[in-house]
């Protein structure tokens, strides 16, 4: 039974990352573009609460790895930011699992910036750096996802079972 | 708050400590970065794990497609026939000018034998599809449809039909990615047609326009004028358009004269691109000396120099142009093998030495 429950989250797990990774292609409208909710780190931190155990630290950095390789970016950079992501709330988890939902969306807040700014660094060591402003909105709409999202999967979860 | 929805397995013997795989994946993350950055290590494996990424174009590509196709099969017979029509007009015009194209072909061939020049006219050709997904929204990077199956290689330049589109900066097997000229991380040497004063222009992270920071301000150059690339990175060939200055504010009290060009290909429009083959061009026969060189822009020969010649990392601030201007171009220039820069020079023929201060990489 113990297994079954876990492929079932497998699968759910492996469906969410597919769906991000491909919605992070998505062509958007200019307007809107720059605000895209960069999706697969949301995903990568509720599953790192709600399946600790599937989705550990070698998941996170694949997810990273498979956007760097979508994206062309420098091998292994959001590979790090995401791991870095994962760590700290594998660390923090069983505090974050229990905060109310305007506290648990503040704190990825700070995880998504932390995240920006790993990203944003990297960029700057090699010496291609984005210095716009935009590059910060990401953060804000992504924290604002975040309650949306975690109605939506546990839900899903829950039904799941 | 997030419940728990899966925790099946025992507690015990769950492998390494948290701190100890974070340890080990930051190293392998770290090494895996300078690798990737400091050498072409990492080409090969990056060409294979594209083929995995692949599919993920292809699916987000699907819908815009389908749409295409359906636009194209229902198409208004009207429309059609008034396209065909328009298209049939262009062809005229284009046959005309081209009647005068030859004549100038052969007279320019003779002109370079007789300079024992060497650079190439005839190309090959290969028509890439854009593919519509987004990578990055503050990069003016894009994917196209053609890699490395195809001879794709790094550094290639891409063209449509109105001017110089960008260059390829990594290829895939199926599919290669290519920066604009209108990326902040670009630059590509230019000369004003009209008079051939050289400059390079500068990518600002605006689709519309280009900065030309290395202009002087008494140096001859105004709104309208045509900037066409120079060739001298060995990366684009030499006469290709590029794009046309729109402003130009020249402050007596400054060295540089803030100048403004708008590009010629429409780099937001664009759903098919050039990418062109240097061929080994066929009238070498004058110069035994230059034969290196000039083999060199056959294939790939002068890319792998640096990892991308033509970008410049920090981009050169166009604002303080009195401290750019000892080395004014770290990248571009300098990295084009000095060989190759007589060479390509020649075309141009005469442009003043005065006017061109900066960005000249004189050998």
């Amino acid at each position: 039974m113990a297994t079954g429950e876990g492929r079932a989250s497998g699968l759910r797990i492996t469906f969410t990352v597919i769906l991000a990774l491909l919605f992070s292609l998505t062509p958007l409208p200019v307007a809107i573009e720059p605000g895209r909710p960069n999706l697969l780190l949301l995903f990568v931190i509720y599953w790192a609460l709600s399946a600790p155990r599937i989705a550990g630290l070698m998941f996170a950095w694949l997810c990273g790895l498979a956007v760097d390789l979508l994206t062309g970016t420098l091998l292994g950079q959001h590979a790090a930011a995401f791991l870095f992501v994962a760590f700290l709330t594998h660390k923090f988890q069983l505090r974050m699992r229990i905060f109310p939902i305007y506290h648990q969306t503040l704190t990825v807040f700070m995880l998504l910036a932390l995240y920006e700014f790993l990203i944003f660094w990297i960029d700057g060591i090699i010496g291609q750096e984005v210095t716009t402003w935009l590059r910060w909105v990401p953060v804000i709409t992504g924290a604002l996802f975040w309650p949306i999202m975690v109605a939506v999967l546990d839900t899903w979860n829950r039904r799941g079972r | 708050m997030v419940t728990l929805s899966s925790d099946s397995r025992p507690i015990i013997g769950r492998g390494p400590p948290l701190g100890a795989k974070f340890f080990f994946l930051s190293v392998l993350s770290i090494i895996v970065m300078v690798m990737d950055h400091r050498g072409t290590y990492m080409e090969t494996a990056r060409q294979w794990m594209g083929v995995i990424t692949h599919p993920f174009y292809a699916v987000v590509q699907t819908p815009s497609e389908v749409w295409n196709w359906l636009t194209d099969s229902f198409a208004d017979r009207g429309d059609l026939r008034r396209d065909n029509k328009k298209l049939g007009e262009e062809l005229r015009v284009a046959r005309v000018k081209l009647l005068r194209f030859d004549a100038l072909v052969e007279e320019n061939k003779r002109l370079r034998a007789i300079r024992e020049a060497s650079q190439g006219i005839g190309q090959r050709t290969l028509i890439a599809e854009i593919i519509k997904v987004d990578v990055d929204p503050f990069r003016h990077r894009v994917r196209i449809n053609k890699g490395s199956i195809d001879g794709v290689f790094k550094d290639q330049p891409v063209l449509d039909a109105f001017g110089i589109v960008g260059q390829v900066t990594r290829v895939d097997r199926y599919g290669a990615e290519v920066i604009l000229i209108s990326d902040a991380a670009h630059a590509i040497p230019v000369q004003i047609n009209r008079n051939s004063i050289r400059s390079i222009a500068v990518g600002i992270g605006d689709v519309g326009k280009l900065s030309l920071p290395y202009l002087t301000v008494e140096s001859d150059n105004k709104v309208g004028d045509l900037l066409v690339s120079s060739g001298l990175d060995g990366i684009f060939p030499a006469g290709y358009p590029v794009a046309r200055i729109t402003s130009v504010k020249r402050d007596p009290a400054e060295t540089f004269a803030v100048v403004e060009a708008k590009p010629l290909a429409q780099l937001d429009r664009i759903r098919e691109v050039l990418l062109l083959w240097h061929e080994n061009p066929a009238e070498v026969r004058a110069a035994p000396t230059d034969e290196p060189t000039v083999a060199s822009p056959a294939v790939e020969a002068p890319a792998p120099k640096t990892t991308a010649p033509a970008l410049v990392t920090p981009a050169p601030k166009p604002s303080t142009p009195a401290a750019v201007t000892p080395t004014p171009k770290p990248s571009t220039p300098t990295a084009a093998p000095p060989a190759t820069a007589p060479t390509v020079e020649n075309p141009p023929a005469t442009p003043n030495p005065t006017t061109s201060p900066t960005p000249r990489p004189t050998p």
